[in-house]
């Protein structure tokens, strides 16, 4: 190669990586604006679906049942009654009680729900089926281990079954998504049982989910009922 | 001079050529990251997918109208997480699935003294798949399955016992048992030997529950044995001496229920049928 070849391959060289030295923090810039709207757009979500929350004040006002964990007996949930204006669509009522669970108690250590998680979608079925959305933090932020799970999954069955008769099963999705456990321990891939009580089941729903009689067998332990195991959602740091 | 045109034509591509191909790298950076957001939840869904992948070919053959020769012989311990999955963590820097690999030591030797053989889903810091824990159970008869957690909740000292939640109605008729719903003809016996280890432990760990309690644990379902999770609490210790001073009750407690669980498992016909 001749030195004046040589010169030149240097200075295209040089150029390339001027070049590339302009583009690149102006990629960067682009990158992270691409990943600042999308957090953004998943707080929206979220702030979306709790605005809706009191925007019902027509509506008259009914004890709401929410469901944290006890004050006084570790590993147990009691209900707390609020009263809500809840609305009489089944979904838009499921994500209004789902929302102020979310929100948590007053006394913050009696949370079964990690305060980041977000409900983003609810969805009911005829037959009595809800889908309920969540975001990663469901997954991500709840303490791992099958007490913990448990807890967490029946706050959110009970609430329902207490304050939304509509829904008979629930499927929990995280970010639209099937997971195999909560966090690490609980199976959702599987179906909750929320409320099999015939005289409040809807009257049209495929047959192919089952008897009645068949249900009402499997409904009494399926209802992931905590029993008195003691221990409550006080520590999000210690998760995995 | 012609070959001078030539020399600054070639250099002109070359040039052009560099920058294109710099241009073009970060054009596929910007496409890749801006790809990142979908990329995620669709790892996300195959998870699932590949999970569930032997629960179609997968079948337990049934067995019916028999009653259980051989006896109960087998106990398939698995300590929980291991490998890349930590399981439950302490601020004190204690993790799930080191203590459950230490409990597992006196388990064994306890269950042993019994007579019983053992076999571990795992000997070191691994971590193999769920279906693969549940296999080693359901491969042979003459088993159960005991999985052993530490929690990240709960009042430490206490230690509970979980079996599966009922199962939903059947719907297939084919005659063979879903992989995903091995455990469902099990469900009976695994609540019986629950409460007699979760008796033993009340006995031992003030505070825990005196029953056995259910829940939908995700090792539990696919396991075509009687199968229970104990779960120590917890993570959040301080001193994980105080954990390990639990490990020799642990294992005192589930050797002698499941000696205590024996003749009721010899005594049942064999399982393996649909419910």
């Amino acid at each position: 190669m001749t030195p004046r070849w040589r010169t030149r391959l240097l200075v295209g060289l040089a150029l390339a990586v001027v070049a590339a030295a302009i583009y690149f923090p102006i990629l960067r810039r682009r990158v992270q604006r691409a990943a600042r709207l999308q957090q953004q757009s998943e707080e929206q979500a979220r702030r979306e679906l709790t605005l809706t929350l009191p925007a019902n004040p027509g509506q008259p006002r009914v004890k709401t049942k929410l469901f944290w964990a006890s004050s006084t007996e570790d590993g147990v949930l009691v209900p707390t009654t609020v009263d809500l204006p809840l609305s009489d669509d089944p979904v838009l009522r499921a994500k209004q009680v789902l929302n102020t669970l979310l929100a948590g108690p007053v006394d913050t250590e009696l949370r079964t729900l990690p305060p980041d998680a977000a409900l983003l979608e609810f969805y009911l079925l005829p037959d009595g089926t809800a889908i309920a959305d969540f975001s990663e933090a469901l997954a991500t932020s709840t303490p791992s281990g099958i007490q913990s799970e448990q807890l967490a999954v029946d706050s959110i069955a009970r609430t329902l079954e207490a304050d939304v008769p509509q829904v008979r099963r629930m499927r929990i999705l995280i970010h639209g998504q099937e997971m195999e456990t909560l966090a690490g321990h609980l199976d959702l891939m599987g179906t909750f049982v929320v409320n099999m009580n015939p005289a409040l089941a809807p009257t049209s729903r495929p047959s192919a989910t089952s008897a009645p009689a068949a249900d009402k067998a499997s409904a009494e332990p399926g209802k992931l009922t905590p029993g008195t195991a003691p221990g409550k959602l006080a520590q999000p740091g210690h998760k995995p | 001079m012609l070959l001078d045109v030539q020399f600054s034509l070639r250099n002109g591509i070359f040039v052009i050529g560099g920058l294109l191909s710099f241009v073009l790298a970060g054009a596929a950076l910007k496409s890749s990251s801006q790809a990142l957001a979908q990329t995620q939840p669709v790892a996300a869904t195959q998870a699932p997918v590949s999970q569930s992948a032997p629960a179609q070919p997968a079948t337990v053959p049934p067995v019916a109208g028999q009653t259980q020769r051989g006896g109960l012989s087998v106990v398939v311990l698995d300590p929980a997480h291991g490998g890349t999955d930590p399981g439950a963590r302490g601020t004190g820097g204690v993790r799930e699935s080191d203590l459950v690999l230490e409990f597992s030591d006196p388990v064994r030797r306890a269950l042993e003294a019994q007579g019983l053989r053992v076999r571990q889903t795992r000997q070191g810091n691994d971590d193999p798949s769920l279906d693969d824990r549940s296999t080693m159970a359901n491969a042979q008869r003459g088993t159960v399955f005991v999985t052993l957690h530490v929690s990240s909740t709960g009042l430490p000292g206490t230690v509970r016992v979980y079996t599966m939640t009922d199962f939903p109605p059947m719907t297939d008729t084919t005659g063979m048992l879903a992989w995903d719903r091995a455990q469902a003809p099990f469900l009976e016996l695994s609540r019986k030997l629950g409460d007699l280890v979760q008796g033993q432990l009340s006995q031992r760990f003030k505070g825990s529950p005196g029953t056995a309690q259910t829940a939908a644990v995700r090792q539990l379902r696919t396991t075509a044995a009687p199968a229970i999770a104990v779960e120590v609490s917890s993570v959040t210790v301080d001193d994980r001496a105080a954990l390990e001073r639990m490990a020799p009750g642990v294992a005192d407690a589930i050797a002698r229920g499941i000696a205590a669980f024996r003749p009721i498992y010899e005594a049942s016909p064999v399982v393996g049928a649909l419910p």
